[in-house]
């Protein structure tokens, strides 16, 4: 049925829109204020070529554009294109069972939203693609999450809602059909394997011969164990209380890891990359099959948490410190494609390198399924599709500051893989000072001494190097001498969430695995029989490990050779996502508005296939898999060795991961070409149908409950909410959800 | 004069912070308990005890993990 079906008169509704209003002078003002502010901080940043820039432009630009676009664009998508009806109630309301599907006050889902889709992509991703300069990052950072990303988990948030919070695949294959279903299924699953193994990857790098990091870690284990106990057995449900022990154990175990330095025990945590996968190998599997109050959700409550103190902590560093951009605005990587970090020039690969900030396809995942099933009113998808996502998006303008503030010499030693510094600060000082970023040995190893670390020469993987950023800007910000502590605390606070989205993910993964194959083995969809949960695990976790081995032992560089698949992995996801909405928006004879989704796809669709296409094409051996797989199969046939591999065994190596890495690439890029041609098709019936054709879209039912759209509720909304109290009395409260002590709206 | 700006401040200041520990508890999702300790007054249940609703909660959350993006 169409959106516009059904307008039944539901008591004490909020006001009709009804119109066009005058806007009030005082809005006026404001808005204009906060346009000008805006533009001339992407003036200040698009012409200054050599002057001495301070970062705070970077975040004036981010939010005044954030604030013109939820305020206008989120608007307008809302009421003109999806035509958000506050009359309707939502699955929360119509199907509450306190469960999953429960209405939740939209400020709480906010939280819950933004912690579910936050986590170490936006840091990552910025942190690499600032070898281009700060403008390319911060431009699509700013423009992608505005057009493209915000309006993906918007939209998607919305259809999956009005189909009972249907998840992506399931969606797909109803709306587009069984073929494409069934691509999209796998497409799903291969990219969540590929994203565990990249961050799991990150985690390696980070933690490798880095003994203070690996003890700090390492004991979120126990704490997070203790957490589990103390809520299911010692005092259950007090979670605030058990939170605030855990982050005290864990501000403690940061500064623990700084006294085992010279002990017995330094030397005893100082792990190889390759034990370090094994350590990850066997936590993810215990973590995925141990149940899920004893580490899994209290190590949730803790890394969301921190996530959100640490985000709040630099924001207001940033304030204080007012850091000075030391990189260009545009460099020569971005232009020849010759960069050390990853391969490739501007175009495409600023666009798949961030990922997380701009537009993630993953978000399709959370923004289907989980919360659609909360959400207490329809208009509130701005707020937390739209609104969330801009959230994410400052967190990723955060990560770039943090990396473009550091010295550059010290950026390109400590992201350039160690074949090309040659690992010591004297090769590294060599080699980036030919890069033209003049640095010294001294330099780099005051650098590492500064916050503790043996060294910081091709750290990379984008953790180390944003707790560089973090800890200067915390040590200006806050008084010097603490650089060691905040950089170990930023590490600590990267692999924990990462972890957690490692644990979180196995388990998703599992969870899909079984399912699918519990079509045709009754027996291994049952949740609750353990031979099928172990072996599901097993499966997960062998080959998210796989990938992830594959990766640290490459002598290319495992970031360098994985990261640019996992962007794409990403952005190729977001494609069958904006795919879908797409299709949905053209089903319910929407066409004229279809370009609100359809003009992002386009975008995602040409810089992930043109990058799908220069990966496993390209005749430049930096950037495509095949030609650096050519390349070095040669000089193997000749008995030559070629730089870095050293050993014969190191170009069998490279032969492999190249033909692997390629083959993954391409296989990605075939997934989502089969949904988009069998999306084609179902747009070109549609359309041949001049209207609104059926959709599974649930009907509508009168809803019960009056609440606020925005983040703070207007005087209409508050006059709205009091009437309904009147007219229906206490009973609107049995919902559950708004007590009497709840805050001033 | 003073005084009444010092109570201002004062009453502020306590709706600040019921607001965060609003915010907190239902975050948490600690304010579930208190729900349904409400549900069941109203509907005359007898309410089963803390230790056991949390387990339940457990349960339902072992079935439904939920994703966390990268």
């Amino acid at each position: 049925m169409s959106t516009t079906a059904s307008r039944s008169d539901a008591g004490g509704a909020p006001p009709a829109r009804t119109g066009r209003r005058r806007p009030s002078v005082r809005t006026v003002v404001v808005w204009t204020a906060v346009a000008v502010v805006g533009a001339t901080a992407w003036t200040v940043l698009a012409l200054a070529r050599g002057e001495t820039v301070s970062a705070l432009w970077m975040l004036f630009a981010a939010l005044c554009s954030y604030a013109i676009a939820y305020r206008f664009y989120a608007r307008f998508i809302a009421r003109r294109v999806l035509q958000v009806d506050d009359r309707r109630a939502t699955p929360a309301e119509r199907l509450h069972n306190g469960i999953d599907f429960d209405v939740t006050d939209r400020r709480v889902l906010f939280g819950h939203h933004f912690a579910a889709i936050a986590g170490a992509g936006p840091l990552v991703g910025p942190v690499l693609a600032a070898q281009m300069g700060y403008l390319p990052g911060t431009t699509w950072i700013i423009v992608g999450v505005i057009f493209a990303g915000a309006v993906q988990d918007m939209t998607v948030l919305f259809f999956s809602m009005r189909r009972n919070g249907k998840s992506l695949g399931q969606m797909v294959r109803e709306e587009i059909g069984i073929v494409g279903g069934i691509a999209a299924l796998i497409a799903v699953f291969a990219i969540m394997i590929i994203i565990l193994a990249v961050l799991a990857l990150i985690v390696v790098n980070a933690l490798a011969e880095s003994p203070w990091g690996v003890f700090s870690i390492a004991l979120t284990i126990p704490i997070a164990l203790f957490m589990g106990v103390y809520l299911r057995v010692l005092r259950p449900g007090r979670v605030l209380e058990a939170t605030a022990i855990g982050v005290v154990l864990l501000l403690l175990a940061v500064v623990g890891g700084g006294w085992i330095d010279g002990t017995g025990l330094a030397e005893a945590l100082t792990l190889s990359k390759e034990w370090l996968v094994l350590a990850l190998v066997l936590y993810g599997f215990v973590a995925s099959v141990l149940p899920v109050w004893l580490l899994l959700t209290p190590r949730d409550y803790l890394s969301t948490f921190m996530k959100i103190g640490v985000i709040v902590l630099l924001a207001i560093g940033l304030l204080i410190a007012r850091p000075v951009l030391q990189a260009d605005a545009v460099t020569e990587f971005a232009r020849e494609g010759t960069g050390p970090v990853f391969a490739g020039s501007l175009f495409p690969f600023v666009f798949i390198t961030i990922a997380c900030g701009a537009l993630s396809g993953f978000h399709a995942l959370i923004s289907s399924g989980t919360t659609p099933k909360m959400v207490a009113k329809e208009s509130q998808v701005r707020l937390i599709g739209y609104g969330g996502m801009l959230m994410e998006s400052f967190v990723a303008i955060s990560a770039l500051i943090a990396a473009v503030v550091i010295d550059q010499g010290l950026y390109f030693a400590m992201n350039a893989p160690a074949g090309a510094t040659g690992g010591t600060p004297e090769t590294a000082a060599a080699y980036v000072s030919g890069l033209g970023f003049p640095t010294t040995a001294q330099d780099l190893a005051a650098a590492s001494a500064a916050v503790q670390e043996p060294s910081l020469v091709s750290r990379t993987g984008g953790a180390p190097t944003l707790a560089v950023g973090i800890a200067n800007i915390l040590s200006d910000a806050f008084g010097a001498g603490m650089a060691a502590f905040w950089y170990h605390f930023a590490i600590m606070f990267e692999a924990l969430f990462i972890l957690t989205a490692v644990d979180a993910g196995t388990r998703v993964g599992r969870f899909m695995l079984q399912d699918t194959i519990g079509n045709v083995w009754r027996r291994f969809g049952d949740l609750s029989w353990r031979p099928g949960n172990i072996m599901a695990s097993a499966a997960v976790v062998g080959l998210w490990g796989y990938i992830l081995y594959v990766g640290v032992t490459d002598p290319l560089g495992g970031v360098n050779q994985l990261f640019p698949l996992f962007g794409i992995a990403n952005q190729l996801l977001a494609a069958i996502a904006l795919t879908l909405v797409t299709v949905l928006l053209i089903k319910h004879g929407k066409v004229k508005y279809a370009w609100v989704t359809a003009v992002p796809l386009a975008w995602d669709l040409t810089t992930t296939m043109t990058a799908s296409f220069q990966k496993v094409f390209s005749s430049d051996p930096a950037v495509g898999y095949f030609a650096q797989r050519a390349r070095y199969a040669e000089a193997q046939d000749a008995g030559e060795l070629l730089a870095p591999a050293q050993t014969p065994e190191q170009m069998d190596r490279i032969v492999y991961n190249s033909t692997l890495n390629g083959i993954l690439q391409a296989a990605f890029a075939l997934l989502v070409v089969v949904v988009v041609v069998n999306a084609v098709v179902v747009i070109a019936r549609a359309l041949q149908a001049r209207g609104p054709v059926p959709t599974t879209e649930e009907r509508a039912v009168p809803s019960d409950i009056v609440e606020p759209s925005g983040l703070f509720a207007t005087a209409e909304e508050k006059r709205a909410m009091a009437e309904h109290e009147r007219l229906v009395g206490a009973g609107a409260r049995s919902h559950g959800t708004f007590t009497e002590e709840g805050p001033p709206r | 004069m003073t005084g009444r700006i010092t109570t201002d401040v004062r009453t502020a200041a306590a709706r600040a912070w019921r607001g965060v520990r609003w915010y907190l508890r239902e975050f948490s999702g600690e304010a579930r308990w208190d729900e349904y300790l409400r549900h069941c007054a109203e509907h005359g249940h007898e309410p089963m005890s803390r230790r056991e609703f949390e387990r339940h909660r457990a349960d339902a959350q072992e079935r439904n993990p939920g994703a966390r993006c990268c």
